[in-house]
């Protein structure tokens, strides 16, 4: 028999999706009198802007799974950008920031830039786990460090001048493809391996967890590293499709990762979530903005909509934890 | 005296103290391989802190245990557990957002493929295995990919002692496994822990029922206010001595007195 319980837990929010989308096709038509859809241009827009925050939230998605939060995302982004770009300018570089390391292959800046990722990561991990600060407290400080220190890097300076195989990685459809790219090879690790099964497992009891046998300090610095490469992967596509690294970059995008795996049906309580459900949020968020931008509605109108959607889908997700409790 | 050999688990004068509150006192136990036995005494008579300084959640405050003829000191329950000492603890030690093979094999997951943390998951034999499991003990859960949190508090005990029962341990103790359960989840627990005679896993059970404690064991300690008062053979007592030895009054108690 047909039952709602057999189909996957992302039809639901796809449904929404779809929803959505028609909503602006329909109010397209009746306010400005043009489709929405319709138009390839803007679709290819759409999807070029969500991939670059979409790469974060794989990783904010695995953090929240295991009942954490990483709100360093957008920072740590921009600290990654800083620090590839500068080794990532050409040889003819006017004023470059390390004059013995131009025209290097492109390797090397892409490898910093993860690595740069990876060490706020572990940072982040490691004072999570080891000292019982609640991840909103630790990583809340590295957004604030880590733009600090991509400021100081270049003391303000945006750093030009990168090289054409560098860039070439942030042109065209690459965004695209590093974020699908990404979120397969993660979405398979979650549901497959023993990395995601305890990633799972901690999210949803880290006590039993912890009996089972599962090294939860290790496990969690892991998660915290894998999400911070993530956030240094977007940074080295941000910085090579801008043409350039600046401090500023990202800013808010941590948010907007956040929403995406909320909206996606990720339980802020830990436990539950997939990386599909965040894919289809991350492209929810990318239709609303684009949606509005299109109906010419101000930015501001946007903002509020976003912050409802997100109240809405954590009032949800509680209602669904209630509905659990109440069973067990 | 008893063959050591034949003693899995043994404890010298097991004391446990907070502050000045002497919780249990010169605790002197013995458990013979594949024997099955009850512990039972009233609230506060210490039986639980007794399975906490044996099974790592705590540490005694002075005397040993000897466990498989060694002298052993368990830092956490994971220690205990990796020794083969299993315990199903009241508040369940489950996953509620994980399915009954990934809870039954957590931490110890079969492997397609290894490759470290991130080895691939044999699912199809772990579900294969959790079938036959669940089939020894005849509990009947419709469908094993569900959520354990969306199952009864029957079904989600019954899972959790299928997952000690399931891993060769050599030492199972249980706190209160039916309290929480209706009849049928009852009957069915019971089941598994007279599988678990048959295949000569040892068990200590700690009950209020004294009913199930006769039906189940072979021989019955007896705590009292923190000291262990009385070890007797399940078969050579009845219910009327035990609950004597319990309150620590002669006589008075009815013949069908609800708690026998």
């Amino acid at each position: 028999m047909f039952k709602r319980e057999n189909l996957p837990a992302e039809a639901s929010i796809f449904a929404v999706f779809i929803g959505i989308a028609v909503l602006f096709e329909v109010l397209g038509w009746v306010i400005v009198g043009k489709s929405f859809l319709g138009n390839m241009q803007r679709l290819e827009i759409i999807i070029l802007q969500v991939s670059i925050f979409g790469i974060i939230a794989v990783g904010v998605t695995q953090v929240i799974i295991t009942s954490g939060i990483d709100l360093s995302g957008g920072a740590v982004l921009a600290l990654s950008a800083m620090v590839a770009a500068s080794f990532a300018q050409s040889v003819d570089a006017f004023a470059p920031i390390f004059p013995q390391f131009l025209g290097l292959p492109i390797i090397i800046p892409v490898a910093v830039g993860l690595a740069v990722g990876a060490v706020c990561g572990l940072i982040n991990g490691s004072i999570t786990a080891y000292t019982g600060i609640p991840s909103f407290i630790a990583t809340l400080g590295m957004l604030v460090t880590a733009r600090a220190v991509a400021v100081l890097y270049t003391e303000g300076q945006p750093v030009y001048s990168l090289s054409d195989s560098f860039t070439a990685i942030g042109s065209g459809a690459w965004p695209v493809l590093v974020f699908f790219v990404v979120a397969v090879i993660f979405h398979l690790i979650l549901k497959h391996t023993v990395y995601g099964k305890h990633t799972y497992a901690i999210g949803s009891n880290e006590k039993a967890a912890r009996v089972a046998g599962i090294n939860v300090r290790r496990h969690k610095i892991m998660v915290y590293t894998i999400a911070g490469s993530l956030s240094g992967l977007a940074g080295v596509v941000m910085c090579a499709r801008a043409t350039i690294g600046q401090s500023g970059m990202g800013t808010m995008y941590e948010l907007d990762a956040i929403s995406a795996v909320v909206i996606g049906g990720t339980s802020l309580f830990g436990g539950r979530g997939r990386i599909s459900g965040t894919v289809i949020g991350v492209c929810i968020l990318g239709v609303i903005t684009s949606g509005f931008t299109f109906l010419r509605i101000d930015f501001y109108y946007q903002e509020i909509v976003k912050g409802m959607i997100i109240v809405g889908a954590v009032m949800l997700d509680q209602r669904r934890q209630a509905k659990q409790r109440s069973r067990a | 005296m008893n063959n050591q050999q034949d003693i899995i688990l043994r404890t010298e004068n097991l004391t446990k103290r907070y502050g000045g509150v002497h919780a249990l006192e010169d605790a002197n136990f013995t458990l013979k391989k594949g024997e099955h036995v009850a512990i039972v005494g009233d609230n506060g008579a210490g039986k639980s802190t007794f399975v906490r300084q044996i099974t790592g959640v705590e540490q005694p405050t002075s005397g040993d245990i000897f466990f498989q003829g060694q002298r052993v000191e368990f830092n956490s329950p994971l220690e205990a557990r990796e020794a083969g000492i299993e315990s199903v603890f009241q508040d369940l030690a489950l996953c509620n957002d994980l399915d009954v093979p990934s809870n039954l094999f957590l931490g110890r997951e079969e492997l397609l493929f290894k490759f470290g943390p991130f080895s691939i998951l044999d699912e199809k034999k772990m579900m294969q295995k959790a079938k036959e499991v669940l089939e020894r003990t005849a509990i009947k859960i419709p469908n094993l990919s569900n959520h354990v949190g969306d199952m009864s508090g029957g079904q989600r005990q019954c899972v959790a002692i299928s997952r000690s029962a399931s891993f060769a341990s050599k030492l199972i103790i249980m706190d209160e496994p039916t309290a929480a359960l209706g009849v049928q989840e009852t009957t069915q627990v019971e089941n598994i822990i007279r599988g678990l005679k048959e295949q000569g896993v040892p068990l200590i059970l700690i009950s209020h029922n004294l009913r199930q404690v006769f039906n189940l064991v072979d021989k019955i300690w007896v705590f009292r206010r923190g000291r262990i008062v009385g070890e007797v053979i399940a078969s050579e007592t009845d219910g009327n001595e035990i609950v004597s030895m319990i309150t620590g009054m002669q006589g008075g108690v009815h013949e069908k007195a609800s708690y026998i």
